[in-house]
């Protein structure tokens, strides 16, 4: 039964938008939470969906995240209309960050946000244009 | 050690959440830049830190932290009370320097 789709849908981002940065992330905790999803799981899909949603805000102009949970495992895919990422290496290191003085002083900047997507999922993946957008596609396994 | 004791002993001004004072907390984390809370604190946590905005709420859920200490003398904003009204994530508040925070509570928690 594990092929079983529990719940599949889309939440929009809008860029700039810093007041309801975090409102994605804080619903597909709960959608996963209610569907009752291990807790290491919902835990881990909210942590790189805040990282992913802050990031559109950040860079972006706007941006559609793709949630797919199935009984042990769930699926974000994230695609943006924006900049896009001409050096995605680079942007992988920890540390490197283009984030404004804006953007930072909210605690945002860090150069931390795509290695913490790859740190909490099980698989990850990017790819972008620049001037087009960035896509992230990522994967979370439940543990046993 | 529950989070009460920590309010007591370094005097704490709670902000929000004094009903939400119960819980043990694991250990603690000193930071300002969010992506690394999130990266390097663990569930329980009291979280020392003097930024105030709204987001601290959002990421102080995300991992499950015990509760917020702003030090130095930072006030949350309003949004951020809020936040953490909304959350349930105790918000608390020292006139003390972010170093003094982190050493008594970290004495307290290894006697
Ligand atoms: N969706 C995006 N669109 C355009 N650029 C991005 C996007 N996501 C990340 N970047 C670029 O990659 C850098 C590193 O991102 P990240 O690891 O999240 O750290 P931070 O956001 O703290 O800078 C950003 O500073 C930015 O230059
Ligand atoms: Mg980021």
């Amino acid at each position: 039964m594990s092929e079983e789709t529990k719940y599949d849908g889309h939440f929009a981002v809008e860029g700039g938008n810093f007041r309801n940065a975090g409102q994605v992330s804080s619903r597909i905790k709960n959608i996963l939470k209610d569907l009752g999803c291990d807790s290491d799981m919902v835990r881990r899909a909210a942590i790189v969906t805040y990282e992913a949603e802050i990031n559109i805000v950040s860079y972006a102009r706007k941006g559609l995240i793709h949630l797919r949970a199935k009984p042990d495992s769930v699926r974000i895919e994230i695609s943006d209309e924006g900049p896009g990422i001409a050096d995605i290496e680079l942007a992988m290191q920890e540390g490197y960050s283009t984030a404004s003085p804006i953007v930072r002083e909210m605690g945002f900047g860090a150069g931390m946000g795509l290695a913490n997507m790859k740190r909490f999922s099980d698989n990850f993946s990017i790819t972008s244009r620049v001037n087009e957008g960035t896509q992230v596609v990522m994967q979370i396994d439940q543990v046993h | 050690m529950n989070l009460e004791l920590i309010v007591e002993s370094l005097k704490l001004r709670v902000r929000y959440g004094a009903k939400n004072l119960k819980r043990e907390v694991t250990g603690g984390f000193v930071g300002d830049l969010l992506s690394d809370v999130i990266a390097n604190s663990q569930e329980g946590n009291v979280w020392i830190t003097r930024q105030i905005h709204q987001n601290i709420i959002a990421v102080a859920s995300l991992k499950e932290i015990a509760g917020i200490v702003l030090v130095q003398g930072s006030e949350p904003a309003a949004e951020t009370l809020a936040r953490a009204e909304q959350e349930g994530i105790p918000l608390l508040v020292s006139d003390l320097p972010g170093f003094e925070v982190a050493g008594r509570i970290y004495k307290m928690l290894n006697p």
